[in-house]
């Protein structure tokens, strides 16, 4: 029970990054690094708010502010300065990874006697048999709300025009459009995504950890296409459920490894192996389906 | 009115490959005109359209429209007046998204694109109408990806797309080109009949000689980056398609083939 509550907590938390991965890698095709960064920093920025005494939900949108920023940069530098997609995320990266620290004040920053978004009051007035799922609740609240938020924005003219640009950006320029500005429009969401994602985590773990992000893309992205794969040929099942699944399904493989007998020191080249045997997978699949046709 | 007044284009100045494609070129296209350019392949027809349209600089000169200089203007910003249909059926249309949604996007052009919903369920009548008209069973697919059309829908689609918000000018790219015989004739009289009913100044890039005698009004013929041919109105009509052949074989022989 408390494997599959462990699961649920941490796969719904990284399902929010795999939402903000679902931008830039399937709608946009922008392979964004800025998320192993822009993860610690709504980490930081959520945690330094919560010691000086904000109210932790608060501290949320806070991050989103600063997660967004943090897309800003990258997609001006891509954008106004030409800069190739990778690099413009790896250079936000590399340099996000001292504001962070600057922000927190230090690389490791507990919170373990502050009111937090999931130790509260509030939370503790739940009934005492919810109590062991008070966190996976807090937490599903919080994804379903932006998954609905997303799905409606998606069904907006802008974000016909976010899917456009991923698609063939041609159109978006013939429409008298800036695709420029469109593809910055959604680094900045995404990244408002994965830094809400960050700040989730350090109100659970109730810490900051500068090392948290290390790999989070990887994590994305495994998420994105479990999620996608599986989810091909139903046509009833969105992208963003898809995502949200895709997260839950990785965090119980990597749990199942881990059970398995390897020990945490092993979890980044689990996270790495498993990601590449999806990938490979995938692309069996694919292949499969071109021969039957 | 569109100018476009002593361009000049040179590829990779200063190298090897260096190619001047325009020198000094200029061409006057009065309101209402339906176009066709026909020449070789490299004789400057496509990077026309681009320099009008903005994909490429001019390294010299101007591109004038109702007498305004737009030569360093940006090429989203020359689309609010333009139109532009390619060769390619899939570069005017989002294959991922479906047939409604990519009509509903074409036809907020020049609007803002806002948080308000992306489909006004009040115009979806007038889309299936507009699709019917085509004759091509595509008023029954709203709800299909484009990327599951015939190359053929998908172009129609697309000149629908061009056209279903008020623009002046129409830049057709060798729009049939890439279509099987029959298809492309329905695309023709589709383009014929649009051009016509919103009186729209065209510019259509062909290579079949056939379309370029039968439509518009005016036709131009390039050749290593000059205007060889030009001829208007009851001259055009007048032209007969040996006319153009012949002239194609005046300047096929002046470059040694």
């Amino acid at each position: 029970m408390n494997v599959l509550i462990g699961i649920l907590e941490e796969g719904l938390i990284y399902s929010l990054l795999a939402l903000g991965v679902l931008i830039t890698y399937r709608v946009l095709d922008f392979p964004d690094l800025t998320v192993d960064s822009s993860f610690p920093l709504g980490a930081a920025v959520s945690a330094i708010l919560t010691v000086n005494g904000m109210n932790p939900v608060l501290t949320l949108l806070v991050a989103m502010v600063a997660g967004g920023l943090a897309g800003l940069v990258t997609g001006i530098i891509h954008v106004k300065f030409k800069v190739r997609d990778l690099l413009s995320g790896i250079i936000v990266m590399t340099g996000l990874y001292s504001i962070n620290l600057r922000i927190a004040g230090r690389a490791n920053l507990p919170f373990f006697n502050m009111n937090t978004l999931m130790n509260n009051p509030f939370v503790k007035s739940f009934p005492a048999a919810l109590q062991p799922w008070s966190k996976v609740i807090v937490v599903l609240v919080i994804v379903l709300i932006v998954k609905v938020l997303l799905d409606l924005f998606m069904n907006t003219k802008a974000g016909f025009l976010l899917r456009a640009v991923g698609d063939n950006k041609t159109v978006v320029t013939t429409l008298a459009c800036d695709e420029g500005f469109v593809k910055i429009e959604g680094l900045v969401l995404a990244n408002a995504l994965v830094a809400l994602a960050g700040a989730v985590m350090a109100q659970k773990n109730r810490v900051f950890d500068i090392s948290m992000g290390t790999g989070s893309m990887v994590f994305g992205l495994a998420a994105v296409i479990i999620g996608t794969n599986i989810f091909k040929n139903r046509q009833k099942v969105n992208s963003s459920t898809a995502a949200i699944i895709g997260s839950i399904i990785y965090k119980a493989c990597v749990a199942l490894a881990l059970s398995l007998g390897l020990v945490p020191q092993d979890l980044k080249l689990i996270t790495a192996v498993l990601f590449l045997g999806i990938l490979i997978l995938g692309n069996g699949l694919k292949k499969k389906v071109k021969f039957h046709a | 009115m569109l100018e476009l007044r002593d361009i000049s284009k040179v590829y990779s100045p200063g190298s090897v490959n260096e190619h001047v494609l325009f020198r000094h070129f200029n061409l006057t296209v009065e309101d209402g005109q339906f176009i066709s350019v026909v020449g070789s392949n490299g004789s400057g027809k496509t990077s026309m359209l681009n320099l009008i349209c903005g994909s490429i600089p001019a390294d010299e000169g101007k591109i004038i429209i109702n007498g305004k200089d737009i030569t360093r203007v940006r090429e989203h910003k020359r689309y609010r007046t333009i139109g532009r249909v390619y060769q390619n059926p899939a570069m005017g249309t989002c294959g991922n998204m479906t047939i409604l949604e990519n009509m509903a996007m074409a036809d907020n052009k020049n609007r803002p694109y806002n948080i308000t919903p992306g489909i006004n369920r009040r115009r979806v009548a007038e889309y299936r109408a507009m699709l019917s008209e085509l004759g091509l069973g595509l008023e029954d697919k709203l709800g299909v990806p484009v990327s599951n059309l015939s190359g053929g829908q998908r172009q129609a689609l697309s000149l629908l797309m061009t056209t279903l918000t008020p623009i002046e000018f129409l830049i057709l790219d060798e729009h049939t080109a890439a279509l099987d015989p029959k298809t492309a004739e329905i695309i023709m009289q589709l383009t014929g009949r649009i051009v016509k009913e919103k009186k729209l100044t065209t510019l259509m890039v062909t290579h079949n000689l056939r379309y370029a005698l039968e439509y518009g009004n005016r036709l131009i013929m390039m050749h290593e980056g000059n205007i060889v041919m030009d001829h208007a109105d009851e001259a055009k009509q007048a032209l007969k398609l040996d006319d153009i052949l012949g002239k194609f074989n005046e300047i096929s022989i002046e470059c040694g083939n």
